[in-house]
């Protein structure tokens, strides 16, 4: 395999690992943030937080596992965006630290004061953590302050730019009717009502930030940076979030959350088209941006991690795949049926 | 403060707070494996609860273990970025194997162990929590790989043209004796730490006389993989320190403040060294001991730390390369004897199990014991990563080199502080489960909380 064939693949396989974990963390963080506003019995938000149980921890595994081919693959780009967004950074790991640990606690002590501090603290986490990578990765989008040596110059309120907070906001709000379509497929009885009439709120919401990020991309030209025009997948990305209004409205929560699951997987999409062959674009002069040639690790390298991602990819798949499988059934909110 | 000394303390303190919980993870879930499996096998109540309840203890100490992790993964890159550019070709590797092979098996099936009970089969459950320990301990295989590579670098090139170092024989940072010799005593470690967990909380229930049945159980399993692990320990750690003599000879001698080369070598049992650390004013030696540590015999020459110094200095240029003696050297008289107090206390309460053990006056004394493997794992970890200092990866980069140059004083000091005061805040929730759960005992275990109370949010249930 050529040096630029495994370049390109591993641009693909880094989008790919995105990819899922938007798809999937983003539910788990949109059920977070919703999990004080939806539950307003304990029991209620028992079955909010069963809803994702088994699941949350495993979705996370695509960021550490996006963050280690990062590595492994690219390193300079590792290194310029971990060290570039440090504090935000600091802030997103602060935020799934409180959600990961609020998740196993919050139910292991009956004090109502223990247990809503612990369900406040995922619902702030997963805030952070939703507003924090989409506002990172609207700054990839934008470009942030590179020098001639990979170095990034910026600091924290380089990234709070309109564009950076608009991506944040947008981010929160598409995790969280994501999350609300998850939910709405997974709960039953009042609860599932009150999603629903949640979900058509939040759907309205949602769609204008939506079409305000496209339309600020396009307007500012963001879009047309790499040499890959991405073309309709933007627009599909617009359709299907529009789209999804319609399936609340008729309460068909399966074809909502696939709605809002190609919105999800068209939008990074259009991301990773929109920049490539960058990885980061710098916004002080074109010509020292990080792209997959000049932030690559060796041939030798990408090639042995081509073999194991090979292997192993497929494996973690289709495992990850029969657990949503085996616990597919909706979560009963009585406490004989929940798991604590 | 500098940018790099605080990044340092980060670095330790996040690491060390991250291996307080590692090891039990690691240990701990052998024996809930081992428990379950029981249960499929005898149908017998009492090692169902075995599972139930070392499992609840298992859950709260994995939670805070598995999200710190995320911060050791982040870290490299937003601390230590030239460290990452430099040697990312190599290190980056281990690491995604890491994630891709053991996180997503650890994780997804321990999701299928607590929330799949009566849901998928017997079969299915017990095999998900197997695949659990498995899943755990692999990783730490990975990341002992990309650690000892750290130590003892191998299968690579400085390539003139990117400026870096370059993997050239995956297969050489996989078979990396040093760290496959990292990863047998950690996992002997993992399970001494887990066995004395279990021997501290079943003292606690036996001197009560509570559950008697469960908790002689659990003592005596306890008590033999205790005995096994921690004498793994010492000849893993034995081995260990014969490989750091030959490959990182400066550590070697600095942990046993070894100032001059002689042969034979005397072992140092106590020495007092200056303020600064680093020279000796007094010590109390035994002849030859420490020529047998590093090469089992009682003749060999042990090189001394002043020699390697101004070998280094003529090898590297000018520089310190002594490490911090005062650290390296009580660091590991720290962890020494406390493995050994764990190997003798093993072998005690094996002998007492030919009597009525649990009915013995020290028993009130054995709850105790639970601290040990802590101050054992700790200082094993500052004394293996104080004693390469000056060096993020021996004898080619230095900390000073590897750090993020854009990094502020004030950047460190929110992260710093911000670390501590959320870490401290979960270790403190954490002790409190932990503590409760473990008092409450197996039939607590069993249901949804300990209290007996329903928890109420907001309107009425």
């Amino acid at each position: 395999m050529s040096y630029e064939f495994l370049q390109i693949l591993w641009f693909i396989l880094i989008a790919v690992l995105w990819i899922g974990f938007h798809f999937l963390e983003g539910f788990d963080f949109g059920v977070g943030m919703l999990l004080p506003f939806l539950g307003k019995k304990d029991t209620e938000r028992r079955a909010i937080i069963n809803s994702i149980g088994s699941v949350w921890d495993g979705n996370e595994v695509w960021l550490l596992t996006a963050g280690g081919a990062t590595f492994a693959a690219f390193p300079h780009w590792y290194a310029t965006m971990f060290s570039g967004f440090y504090l935000a950074l600091f802030l997103l790991l602060i935020g799934l630290i409180i959600r990961g640990v609020a998740f196993e606690y919050r139910s292991k002590d009956a004090n109502p004061k223990w247990r809503n501090t612990f369900d406040w603290m995922i619902a702030i986490g997963s805030f952070l953590a939703a507003l924090l990578l989409g506002a990172a990765f609207a700054n990839l989008a934008r470009g942030v302050p590179i020098d001639e040596n990979m170095m990034f110059t910026g600091n924290l309120f380089t990234l709070l730019n309109p564009y950076g907070l608009l991506g944040g906001v947008t981010t929160v709000a598409v995790f969280l009717l994501h999350g609300a379509n998850f939910l709405g497929l997974k709960l039953e009885g009042e609860l599932r009502e009150r999603v629903n009439v949640f979900a058509k709120k939040l759907w309205s919401v949602t769609s204008v930030l939506y079409i305000a990020l496209g339309v600020f991309t396009y307007v500012a030209g963001f879009w047309a940076r790499g040499i890959v025009n991405p073309g309709a997948v933007p627009i599909a990305a617009v359709v299907v979030l529009l789209i999804t209004g319609y399936f609340l409205n008729n309460k068909m929560e399966g074809w909502a959350f696939i709605m809002t699951s190609l919105n999800i997987v068209l939008t990074q999409i259009t991301f990773f088209t929109m920049i490539f062959p960058n990885v980061m674009i710098s916004s002080t002069n074109p010509a020292w941006s990080l792209t997959i040639y000049n932030a690559s690790s060796s041939q030798y390298t990408l090639t042995v991690m081509s073999i194991v991602a090979l292997i192993f990819v497929p494996i973690v798949l289709v495992y990850q795949g029969w657990t949503y499988y085996m616990f597919r059934e909706r979560i009963k909110s009585d406490k004989k049926s929940l798991v604590y | 403060m500098d940018p790099i000394t605080l990044s340092r303390w980060q670095f330790g303190l996040t690491t060390i707070y991250h291996f307080l919980f590692v090891p039990l993870t690691l240990g701990l879930s052998w024996f809930v494996a081992f428990f379950q499996t029981r249960y499929y096998q005898t149908q017998n109540e009492a090692f169902h609860k075995m599972a139930k309840f070392w499992g609840k203890l298992f859950l709260i100490n994995f939670a805070i273990g598995v999200v710190t992790g995320i911060v050791q993964e982040f870290q490299f890159g937003m601390n230590w970025s030239e460290y990452s550019r430099y040697v990312g070709d190599i290190f980056g590797a281990p690491l995604a194997v890491e994630a891709l092979l053991a996180f997503f098996m650890e994780s997804t099936f321990l999701g299928v162990w607590v929330f799949g009970e009566g849901k998928v089969s017997p079969k299915v459950h017990l095999t998900s929590i197997w695949l659990a320990a498995i899943g755990s301990n692999l990783s730490a295989l990975w990341i002992l790989l990309a650690n000892g590579w750290m130590q003892r670098p191998v299968g690579f090139v400085i390539n003139e043209l990117t400026g870096r170092a370059e993997l050239v024989n995956f297969f050489a940072l996989v078979g990396n004796p040093k760290g496959w010799l990292f990863f047998w005593h950690t996992i002997a470690a993992g399970l001494t730490t887990a066995s004395f967990l279990i021997l501290g909380v079943s003292a606690y229930h036996l001197i009560r006389k509570q559950h008697v049945d469960i908790f002689k159980r659990s003592f005596q399993a306890a008590t033999i993989v205790g005995l096994i692990a921690s004498t793994l320990v010492f000849f893993g750690g034995h081995t260990n320190g014969q490989y750091m003599f030959e490959t990182q000879p400066m550590k070697f001698s600095a942990i046993e403040a070894h100032w001059e080369t002689s042969q034979p070598a005397d072992f140092s049992i106590l020495t007092i060294g200056d303020l600064s650390g680093k020279r000796e004013v007094w010590s109390w030696r035994v002849p030859a001991v420490l020529s047998f540590l590093a090469c089992n015999n009682f003749e060999c020459e042990v090189r001394g730390v002043n020699e390697i110094q101004a070998e280094y200095e003529g090898m590297y240029g000018p520089g310190d390369y002594v490490p911090l003696m005062v650290v390296t050297y009580w660091t590991f008289r720290l962890m020494m004897v406390a493995g050994f107090v764990m190997m003798l206390l093993s072998f005690l309460f094996l002998l007492s199990m030919r009597g009525r053990y649990e009915n013995a006056k020290w028993m009130k004394w054995v709850p105790w014991v639970i601290i040990l493997p802590y101050i054992a794992n700790a200082s094993g970890w500052i004394l293996s990563e104080m004693g390469r200092q000056p060096w993020i990866v021996q004898g080619l980069l230095t900390v000073q080199d590897a750090i993020s140059p854009n990094l502020t004083t004030v950047d460190l000091l929110i992260s710093l502080i911000g670390y501590v005061v959320v870490y401290g805040t979960l270790a403190g929730a954490m002790v409190y489960l932990m503590k409760k759960y473990a008092i409450a005992g197996p039939d607590a275990a069993m249901h949804e909380s300990v209290d007996v109370a329903p928890a109420r949010v907001g309107a009425d249930d």
